[in-house]
């Protein structure tokens, strides 16, 4: 599926993409393109809009004006089954597993859905081992600590064997340690397909060294890298001058 | 899932199946006619409570109105076998109105994403219409074909009959054999789907919709077909159940028996199969004890009974037993294998 | 002409009855997301009340103004005590504690008053002629009620402490106890108010439909749809789903008889919810009470 697509397609692009709610422009107008094999992160203070425009992405929410195209798609106000059927892997911002089943049974439910039994049996398998999953596979999911559990989710997402991935804060609530698996399983992810990762872990964005969109009131403010961002006295102003 | 997980995972399914084949070959040598005819009335509420266990405990869809679709299955039959003048047709007629009007009125609350209490209470309202609509059908001009509707005197069920044999009926305790070799099936059906593909995508929608949406699933699909079936199921409950008591009246639909379903679920519990039939029978058993006296009103009883397992064993007795087994061989079966560990290693610690 | 005005009375009382009957759940449902089963007995407790009361010689006004609000009220805050507090925030349980009521209500009043229908009361106000024809005062003096019924419900939640109080703790419970609200006590007034305004119901429908330990179950089907149709606003959510659900009944029952009458209140409601799933406010009107 991959050999057909060039690294400089486009494969995810808004047009004047806008939520509203009720008088609150959360999303405003966003032009936004993401290429093949492209890693990028969304950062902004909260309440920036990256989270609603994450959701417009997903199919969570339906936007109210604009247009969302995943590969030259319009999937604007698709619902999220149909996203997800164009073979696009999403994680929540708080964990959506299955808690009352175990952690085969979570990460077998996706691989199933585009595979025959066979093959979702060897990537269930496959996709234990990657995550390391293995000593907790017969736990019942709800009875793991939240890191986890994130880990499970992120196991749900790379067993379907997508081509583009949408994380929303992958890293929130883990341990140093996790935070760094987890930066490492991204760019692995990332040799196979594209992904977006909101994220508000400056260490973690640097670790993945991505390219990074920068959302305030609902608009791009800029996009560059982390280290020019780091850098901007205007990006500094709205965001990171919020920390230091 | 291979072949040889799902009979693993479906072994207590066929213990509970053969305990069943046991008793529905020795009953009739051990129990009176009238016990044995009591009994068939028992199996198909049985039969009610496991299509409920079924959407309920399984798919996660609060159906209060399980007994819609089983006194739709009833009257569909009665209706059906009076005009056709044989049973064999008509059993099929029942599944397919029941299912039929479920996955009608699946389409619009499903696909309307009606939240579970909203579909509580429409199910309910459904069930307490057709009490009433049903009722006021006591005029002779109300017929479908041969069948007078007969308003709330209800209409008299033609008995089974062999297949294709319109002649030969059935004798009670034949009936019997046929409403628990219906149980048995239907049991080990529902044990069976639910580790299918399908039944374990529901079971998933039932713990968190949204992931499942998200992993490309259709919830709403899927909502609606098993919805659907469990819908058949029950009217599969509503023929035994016409063929035991030999009429169905539209007291059927009535907010106790409603009521009673829910109870039945919420006793054995939800998330298994067993617990609710079992329940049933237990519970009818005493519902008929109660009404051998006036001390105690039956609906005082229930009501009680509902409240107290709300409160008190939200689960259901089913579950919380076996958490109490697992509780309690989890530590030994921990210790054999770290023992089995130490001598395939060949340590030697005591 | 006489004609005309008769049937539009008969449809502004078929309206003004299901606003009547649904109010109280309404009430309830809209300020403390509780759907409660129970009802329909509340308003058969409400009925056998006034039943009561007057076989005993009260005057019958005012065991059916007074009394019924007063007892059923009662009984509500004391159902929100021991059984509806512990279950806040379990939308399903609460739906099925209240259907356990339900049944032990029913249990209840036939164990006391046996399971057949009480002594009824005739309804008093006699007859009103239009033309040739005829309509009962006591329908529009229940017309009447329900109007007035509407206007103090209003005034209770836009002018009153006690409204303001309980609009804030339904939107946001944390805030109000944030600000020293005390988020049980309005819970329990407002359970308590609505049962009080469904007693009130069933007092003033005892004349009508006579009494019986399971008339509920003849109500709360409409009340059901007509809540939910409405949506979570109270008094505009009651309105529109009453005018809408009642209005469509009684042209369809004026036309094909009552039977044909409620299938179609059942399927208008049915397309309805496809079409707005959190009922007429959840898309119209929705900062209305």
């Amino acid at each position: 599926m991959s050999s057909k697509r060039h690294r400089r397609d486009v494969i995810v692009e808004t047009r004047s993409l806008s939520m509203h709610f009720g008088g609150v422009r959360a999303v405003d107008q966003v032009d936004f393109t993401l290429f093949d094999k492209e890693l990028r992160c969304l950062i902004g203070p909260n309440g920036a809009g990256k989270s609603t425009f994450f959701k417009c992405l997903t199919g969570q929410l339906h936007p109210t004006a604009g247009n969302v195209l995943i590969q030259r798609q319009d999937t604007t106000g698709a619902e999220p089954h149909e996203i997800a059927g164009l073979g696009v892997g999403i994680k929540t911002q708080v964990p959506n597993v299955f808690d009352g089943l175990s952690v085969d049974e979570n990460i077998w439910l996706s691989a199933r859905r585009w595979h025959k039994p066979k093959r979702a049996r060897a990537l269930t398998a496959e996709t234990i081992e990657r995550l390391r999953l293995g000593d907790i596979r017969r736990e019942t999911v709800g009875r793991l600590a939240h890191g986890q559990r994130q880990w499970v989710e992120l196991g749900m997402v790379v067993a379907a064997d997508p081509w583009l991935v949408l994380l929303d804060e992958p890293a929130a609530g883990m341990t140093h340690e996790e935070t760094a698996r987890t930066a490492e399983l991204i760019r692995e992810i990332n040799t196979e397909a594209a992904l977006i990762v909101v994220e508000h872990d400056m260490q973690f964005i640097r670790m993945i060294s991505s390219q990074v969109t920068l959302f305030h009131e609902g608009r791009i403010l800029m996009e560059d890298t982390m280290e020019a961002i780091s850098n901007d006295k205007r990006a500094r102003e709205v965001y990171l001058g919020h920390r230091a | 899932m291979n072949g040889r997980d799902t009979l693993r995972k479906m072994r207590p399914v066929f213990v509970f199946a053969l305990i069943g084949v046991i008793f529905m070959f020795t009953a009739p040598y051990v129990l009176q006619l009238f016990t044995i005819i009591n009994l068939t009335t028992a199996i198909a509420l049985a039969v009610l409570a496991l299509s409920l266990a079924l959407v309920w405990g399984f798919g996660g869809i609060l159906c209060f109105g399980q007994v819609a679709f089983f006194g739709l299955g009833a009257y569909a039959y009665t209706i059906a076998a009076i005009n056709f003048g044989g049973s064999t047709w008509a059993i099929l007629v029942a599944i397919m109105v029941a299912s039929a009007f479920a996955a009608l009125l699946g389409y619009f609350v499903f696909f309307g994403r009606v939240s579970d209490v909203y579909l509580g209470v429409i199910t309910l309202t459904v069930t307490l219409i057709f009490f009433s609509l049903i009722r006021r059908t006591s005029g002779p001009e109300y017929t479908i074909g041969k069948a007078l509707m007969g308003g709330f005197n209800g209409i008299t069920s033609p008995p089974l009959n062999l297949p294709w044999d319109a002649g030969s009926f059935l004798f009670p305790e034949h009936v019997f054999y046929v409403a628990m070799a219906a149980l048995i099936l239907c049991y080990v059906f529902c044990g069976w789907l639910v580790t299918t593909h399908f039944g374990r995508v529901c079971v998933g929608i039932r713990e968190n919709e949204l992931r499942a949406e998200l992993l490309g699933y259709d919830s709403r699909l899927y909502k609606l077909g098993i919805f659907t079936i469990s819908a058949g199921i029950a009217a599969i409950g509503g023929v035994l159940f016409c063929n035991g008591v030999g009429r169905i009246t539209p007291d059927v639909f009535n907010l106790y028996n409603a009521a009673l379903t829910i109870i039945w679920v919420i006793v054995g519990g939800r998330g298994t199969l067993i617990g609710p039939i079992v329940a049933t029978f237990g519970l009818f058993y005493l519902t008929s004890a109660l009404g051998g006296q006036s001390l105690f009103n039956n609906n005082l009883v229930l009501g009680i009974i509902l409240i107290f397992f709300v409160l008190l064993v939200p689960k259901g007795l089913a579950p919380t037993v076996t958490d109490w087994f697992t509780r309690r061989r989890k530590p030994r079966r921990a210790a054999g294998r770290r023992r089995r560990a130490a001598r395939r290693t060949g340590a030697t610690e005591a | 002409m006489d004609l005309v005005v008769a049937v539009l009375f008969q449809l502004v009382y078929g309206i003004a009855n299901l606003a009547l009957i649904s109010l109280g759940l309404a009430i309830i449902f809209g300020m403390m997301r509780v759907i409660n089963l129970a009802h329909g007995e509340f308003l058969m407790l409400g009925g056998y009340t006034v039943v009561v009361a007057t076989n005993a010689g009260v005057n019958i006004w005012v065991a059916m103004l007074i009394l019924a609000p007063l007892v059923v009220g009662i009984i509500g805050v004391i159902v929100e005590r021991l059984l509806i507090r512990w279950l806040y925030g379990r939308m399903v349980d609460t739906l099925l504690a209240t259907w356990g009521l339900s049944l032990l209500l029913i249990g209840l009043v036939t164990s006391i008053f046996g399971a057949s229908t009480a002594t009824t009361i005739s309804p008093p106000l006699g007859i009103i002629r239009i033309g040739d024809y005829s309509a009962s005062g006591y329908e529009l003096f229940l017309v009447g009620v329900t109007i007035a019924l509407f206007i103090a419900v209003y005034a209770t939640l836009k002018l009153t402490k006690l409204g303001l109080v309980a609009r804030g703790t339904m939107q946001n419970p944390e805030m109000s106890s944030a600000l020293g609200v005390s988020t049980t006590r309005v819970y329990m007034i407002t359970f308590g108010l609505g049962a009080a305004v469904t007693g009130l119901a069933g007092g003033l429908l005892a004349p009508v439909t006579g009494v019986l330990p399971t008339i509920g179950a003849t109500y709360i089907a409409k009340a059901f749809i007509t809540v939910i149709s409405g949506g979570a606003s109270i008094l505009a959510g009651t309105a529109s789903g009453s005018v809408l659900l009642g209005g469509i009944n009684g042209i369809f029952s004026f036309l094909t008889g009552p039977t044909i009458g409620e299938v179609a209140l059942l399927v208008a409601a049915i397309l309805l919810l496809r079409l707005m799933p959190r009922g007429i406010t959840g898309r119209f009107f929705r900062k209305s009470l």
